[in-house]
């Protein structure tokens, strides 16, 4: 559009020419918030701490008892469907482990969100897995790909992550350094804290507005 | 309220100082979410300390804003997000506008966003047969009665739940009255969910935009703003070219000063960072991303030393629950996009000061506000700037309406006011006046308002001056 052109030219040219923050000026040096990493084990205490302040469920498990851990809990909530990406390697041990006899059934994603679309707000809950997660702002952090797509994790109204236990990071600054964000960006990166949760009426916290109602998160060795 | 009609603000602020239902809801919002934020920056020490980072991190972004500008622009294409240049409001209106006819888009969700209302870009889009829906459960609820935020953090803060559960009943299809708020929400929700179903777009705003990634950053609790940037075909981000952040690493500080200043969260629902559109195999979110960059009056802000601070706001809304006016008058009777102090200092700049000028006499100066700011902006200094830039004492080249306030008698009046303190034979003959005729002085003008609700003060016979002259100061 010639219009963005030269609104373009326009813009940049009044930025360059402005006096206050011309190269030349006097900025102050930038300082860095740093926080010293901690050993694993406080980190996955502070983490289930401050995760389970903000009404996520968060269970510590061996191996893969976490399939039976989640069998048990959704059956009991009467979950019906539970959607997974059989192809990553949480996917595969649900697949593996679940008992086939369960009325809640797994279901995975078919084809591009256009076809999907209806089932995947049909869904009654999702399993991924995640990258990591953040002890001292208490997030998970999920980089979706082509066989967990975005939508797993907001549509559905019950969420569940797995997340290893080595892969907790004491803060997000450290992530952010471990995982090489800066160079390795997806094309969409997110931090989870919780449900989601609205306080518009009168400041009083509500969960699931939009996204889930239920986030559970199991850490695994 | 659209912006430009006749803006009268003292009227305004009568209207909403009479309003006690009004004044109790405001009261009640800015006290919690001071108390809120109060747990985060427990520690004074911290805080300070992270401000610091905050502040010299935006003045750094300010410092090279052209050149990031550009870097920013170069990444985001090469991650294959379209961008587009808006230096007015009516520029980023036309953009959109055109966007959405080129994909024969009808249909828009929107998640929160300043800048959008900045530009009232849902009339717009609205005059031009487009279907907007607001999916913020705040921005929701006021789009319904077709009011403006009054808040920039909590839209609908200025109703309670009884008036939001009225607003429901009457607007929502199926749904009777009900104080309940979880069938409320699980109304809103089903709802909501149909739409994001069916849009054929989604427009966001952007918290922050980072530079070295080329990647925008929603920053949000409900994941409406998820929804809108993923389920539709066409995701359309609007954000001020202010907005930018270097690096990647920059992200946490400024992440936590927004969460922990705008609602009292260490950290919130999500963090959502996308950098591009879906790529091939991916199998959901938007084939197409669109990003335009707005100006609309800041290049030229950045042009004066003290106001280009005014740039460095994230909008948190801190300083507005900080505000002792705000607190008390709600952000509707400031008539602008933005309220409270950041309102105070930018609408100005961007409207004009004639009249919008008015609402930067809404300050009692206590400093409270910039103490709290995140980023460190001396609000205060900026809104006498402001004042003075109204009586024509400043850089007639900088603001809009400049001097539109200058009258001769208040000139005058100062000027007196001036060489009374100045030479000493004035502030003599000033001090014995007063004691003589003071209490003849006739009640008019200004202060006969000042009077409505005051007692008029009688001058001593001996000034203070002389007392401490002749008595000396004790000091106890
Ligand atoms: S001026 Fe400061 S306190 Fe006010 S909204 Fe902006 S960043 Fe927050």
């Amino acid at each position: 559009m010639s219009s963005s052109a030269e609104s373009r030219e326009r813009i940049l040219s009044r930025l360059y020419n402005a006096q206050q923050y011309g190269r030349d000026a006097y900025v102050p040096q930038k300082k860095v918030w740093t926080i010293r990493n901690r050993p694993k084990e406080k980190n996955i205490t502070e983490f289930m701490e401050r995760m389970g302040a903000v009404r996520t469920e968060v269970y510590r498990t061996k191996g893969t008892e976490w399939v039976a851990e989640l069998q048990k809990l959704v059956e009991e909530r009467g979950q019906k469907t539970l959607l997974h990406a059989p192809s990553t390697p949480t996917g595969k041990v649900l697949a593996e482990k679940w008992k086939k006899k369960s009325p809640c059934k797994l279901v995975t994603w078919k084809d591009s969100i256009e076809e999907f679309k209806d089932d995947l707000f049909a869904c009654d809950g999702a399993v991924t897995g995640c990258i990591g997660g953040i002890a001292e702002s208490a997030a998970v952090i999920l980089w979706p790909t082509e066989e967990e797509p975005r939508l797993m994790s907001i549509v559905p109204p019950l969420h569940v992550v797995v997340v290893e236990a080595d892969k907790i990071y004491t803060s997000f600054q450290d992530a952010i350094k471990k995982l090489k964000w800066n160079t390795s960006m997806p094309t969409n990166a997110l931090l989870i804290s919780g449900p989601s949760k609205t306080a518009d009426i009168e400041l009083i916290l509500q969960f699931g507005v939009h996204g889930p109602t239920d986030l559970v998160v199991f850490i695994t060795e | 309220m659209a912006s430009n009609e006749k803006f009268n603000f003292a009227q305004s602020v009568a209207e909403a100082l009479a309003d006690s239902q009004l004044r109790a809801n405001f009261r009640f919002a800015t006290d919690t979410l001071i108390q809120r934020r109060g747990t985060v920056f427990a520690s004074p020490e911290e805080t300070n300390f992270l401000r610091d980072v905050g502040s010299s991190m935006k003045k750094d972004v300010l410092a090279n804003l052209p050149d990031l500008l550009e870097r920013f622009e170069a990444k985001c294409i090469k991650n294959g997000i379209v961008v587009h240049w808006a230096e007015t409001a009516k520029d980023a209106n036309e953009i959109i506008l055109s966007i959405l006819n080129e994909k024969s888009a009808k249909k828009v969700v929107k998640g929160k966003s300043m800048a959008s209302e900045e530009i009232h870009l849902n009339a717009y889009l609205e005059e031009h047969d487009k279907e907007v829906v607001e999916t913020d459960f705040g921005e929701f609820i006021i789009q319904l009665c077709n009011e403006p935020p009054s808040h920039i953090i909590v839209p609908a803060v200025h109703k309670n739940r009884k008036q939001i559960a009225e607003v429901l009943a009457e607007h929502v299809e199926g749904m009777e009255y009900t104080e309940d708020v979880d069938i409320m929400l699980e109304n809103v929700r089903n709802t909501l969910r149909e739409h994001f179903k069916t849009a054929d777009a989604g427009i966001s705003g952007v918290n922050f935009g980072i530079v070295e990634t080329g990647s925008l950053c929603l920053v949000e609790n409900e994941g409406n703003g998820r929804m809108c940037t993923t389920v539709p075909p066409l995701h359309i981000a609007l954000m001020g070219i202010e907005k930018l952040i270097e690096n990647v690493e920059d992200i946490p500080a400024i992440y936590r000063l927004l969460c922990g200043s705008a609602t009292g969260q260490r950290i919130t629902t999500y963090f959502n960072m996308i950098s591009g559109p879906r790529k091939k195999d991916e199998r959901d979110g938007p084939k197409e991303v669109h990003l335009v960059l707005l100006d609309n009056g800041r290049s030229r802000i950045m042009n004066d030393p003290q106001l280009g601070d005014v740039l460095k706001c994230i909008r948190c809304g801190t300083c507005l629950n900080h505000c002792p006016v705000f607190t008390r008058i709600g952000g509707h009777a400031y008539g602008s996009t933005y309220p409270g102090p950041i309102g105070e200092i930018l609408v100005p700049q961007l409207e004009g000061l004639n009249p919008k000028g008015a609402i930067a006499t809404a300050s009692s100066l206590c400093d409270a506000c910039s103490e709290a700011c995140p980023v460190r902006i001396p609000i205060p200094e900026i809104i006498r700037r402001m004042r003075d830039e109204s009586y024509g004492h400043g850089d007639p080249n900088s603001v809009a309406g400049y001097g539109y306030k200058k009258n001769c008698v208040e000139s005058m009046v100062w000027r007196g006011w001036k060489w009374s303190q100045t030479s000493p034979f004035m502030n003599k003959v000033m001090l014995k006046g007063l004691a003589l005729f003071g209490k003849w002085i006739p009640v008019v003008g200004p202060l006969k308002s000042w009077m409505s609700v005051r007692s008029k003060p009688t001058f001593g016979k001996n000034s203070l001056k002389d007392l401490v002259k002749k008595e000396g100061v004790r000091h106890e």
